[in-house]
């Protein structure tokens, strides 16, 4: 699995201005740093410089980044200090100055709302409904694999990535499968920043794309609603006393929440993952001698890639935190994706290493209350994939750089062109 | 030392050693005992070291804080008995505690 060298010029001239900056010029926030895949640096240097590092940005405002493992840890199980309530401003760095422009969804709502809407959903990925989709996933993942061509480019995202995470969430909601391609659509909508990536062109347009997705939803609501339950999202949410009297908001909150939640997540996963074995061709010898480490090595893949990198949270009272005073009423960012590179915690953390001790203690899936309901389910759409990749597939051959998403809230790839020889 | 007995779901038996002080949790891992996922390493944080104490046992163990109930609340198969292992330090009154584990970690 060999790729084109990344680009280190690009990384070598990042690192000297990450490192030669005046530290308050510092804004990890910017989104072309995640499209170079440059933020790294920038991140390195907060760690070892000014871990709790406050930023006036035009766009977003002010903010706090919290870039160590353990005051992420802090600020993620504290969620009696730390909201991420909507009306509080939510869970992304950038929010809607009007409340009803905010999504209402149970990520972005503080206990008792958020236990109650939580605990709606989480069965249909409690163990025992994970063992029954084993079977489904893994036909369609070799499906998918099996049609793959041979000798000629194509782009991995579009052809595996996005195609398993959108069955997969077809088949959550219980959504017509010919028109599951809506699904993806509408995460990319719905994680869009029109004034930055111009996904849609505007916060107007984005709401109405997502109030079309709310009415087809609303349909799959009506049938179900007076319909003897079924093991599916929609039905689940209709039939639960808390959360079968939502207003209009709060659904299309949810959907978006379990939309985007099973979606950006796991498939740039899927892609970072084959990314990580084309730059660490070692690894992938390693694992092909010994299968049983793909245990391990999904979690390092969800590590390494750190699909979500940020949360945000909004601080209800003053508060300490690394030193640095907190007021009520800060913008305080967790950034997974430089926990989960924090040398103190993490040995060699810039490199992928599918043995690694405790590969499951990474921040990629939150920790605390919020912590990301779909977490099993993500890891074993990924088991099952390299499981199906090891049985065909000797070398998948990664032939670009990857196209990055011009985005700090989804560490994204749109385009990673490769080639398996046949 | 103290001895700690995990019980698998599907009825394997670990007795293992367990050193006063330290979480039941890290007895479980340290030992390599399967079905202790223990995500967080200890925090609190995730619930995926869930564990039914056996009732006889669970009197000794202490009560939840309101994080662990919280935590618990959220993972499958919550029952009265259940606990978070990592929130359970070991004692000499523990010594022979049983535990038994849940279908899977979530």
């Amino acid at each position: 699995m060999n790729a084109p060298t990344h680009d280190a010029e690009l990384q070598a001239l990042a690192r000297e201005d990450a490192f030669s900056l005046p530290i308050d010029e510092i804004d990890v926030s910017k989104p072309r740093l995640f499209q170079e895949d440059t933020v790294g640096h920038y991140f390195a240097r907060l760690r070892r410089d000014d871990p709790v590092h406050f930023t006036e940005n035009q766009f977003y405002g002010r903010f706090w980044s919290v870039t160590k493992y353990h005051d992420i840890m802090h600020v993620d199980t504290n969620h009696g200090i730390y909201s991420s309530d909507y009306t509080q401003g939510g869970i992304a760095l950038w929010n809607a100055p009007d409340v009803k422009q905010r999504l209402h969804m149970f990520i972005a709502m503080d206990p008792p709302k958020h236990d109650e809407q939580r605990k709606a959903v989480s069965p249909i990925v409690a163990p025992m409904n994970l063992a029954s989709m084993e079977g489904t996933i893994r036909a369609r993942t070799a499906k998918v694999l099996d049609e793959l061509p041979r000798n000629e480019e194509f782009n991995w995202v579009q052809r595996v990535s996005i195609e398993l995470t959108t069955q997969m969430l077809a088949t959550l909601f219980d959504f017509p499968f010919e028109d599951r391609k809506l699904l993806t659509w509408w995460s990319d909508v719905a994680t869009s920043v029109p004034e930055v990536d111009h996904v849609v062109e505007s916060q107007e347009a984005r709401m109405a794309e997502l109030g079309k997705m709310h009415a087809y939803f609303t349909r799959l609501w009506n049938e179900r609603v007076n319909a003897p339950p079924t093991n599916d999202l929609v039905s689940m949410l209709a039939h639960n006393p808390a959360t079968r009297n939502m207003p209009p908001l709060e659904y299309m909150g949810n959907l978006v929440l379990l939309i985007v939640g099973g979606n950006d997540t796991t498939r740039n996963s899927m892609t970072g993952g084959l990314l990580a074995m084309s730059r660490y061709p070692d690894e992938w010898a390693k694992l092909r001698a010994n299968p049983a480490l793909v245990d391990s090595m999904v979690p390092e893949i969800i590590r390494w890639q750190t699909p979500l990198p940020m949360m945000r949270r909004t601080a209800l009272q003053d508060a300490e935190l690394g030193g640095k005073k907190i007021l009520k009423g800060d913008k305080v960012v967790m950034w997974y994706l430089s926990g989960n590179r924090d040398e103190s915690v993490i040995d060699n953390p810039e490199a992928f290493i599918i043995d690694r001790p405790r590969p499951r203690q990474h921040l990629s899936f939150g920790f605390g209350i919020h912590r990301c309901v779909g977490n099993r389910l993500a890891e074993l759409q990924l088991k099952i994939l390299w499981e199906e990749i090891l049985k065909r597939f000797p070398v998948i051959e990664v032939t670009s750089e990857p196209k990055r998403l011009l985005s700090n809230f989804v560490r994204g790839i749109s385009d990673m062109q490769v080639r398996i020889p046949g | 030392m103290p001895r700690v007995i995990f019980i698998e779901h599907n009825g394997n038996r670990h007795e293992v050693d367990a050193t006063n002080g330290v979480s039941l949790m890290r007895a479980a891992v340290d030992h390599n005992v399967p079905g202790i996922d223990a995500d967080c390493g200890g925090a609190c944080a995730c619930a995926t070291c869930h564990v039914y104490v056996d009732p006889g046992w669970l009197p000794r163990t202490g009560a939840r804080t309101e994080m662990e109930e919280s935590m618990l609340s959220f993972a499958a198969g919550t029952l009265e008995n259940s606990r978070l292992s990592c929130q359970i330090n070991m004692s000499d009154a523990l010594d022979g505690i049983v535990l038994r584990l849940p279908e899977g970690q979530h």
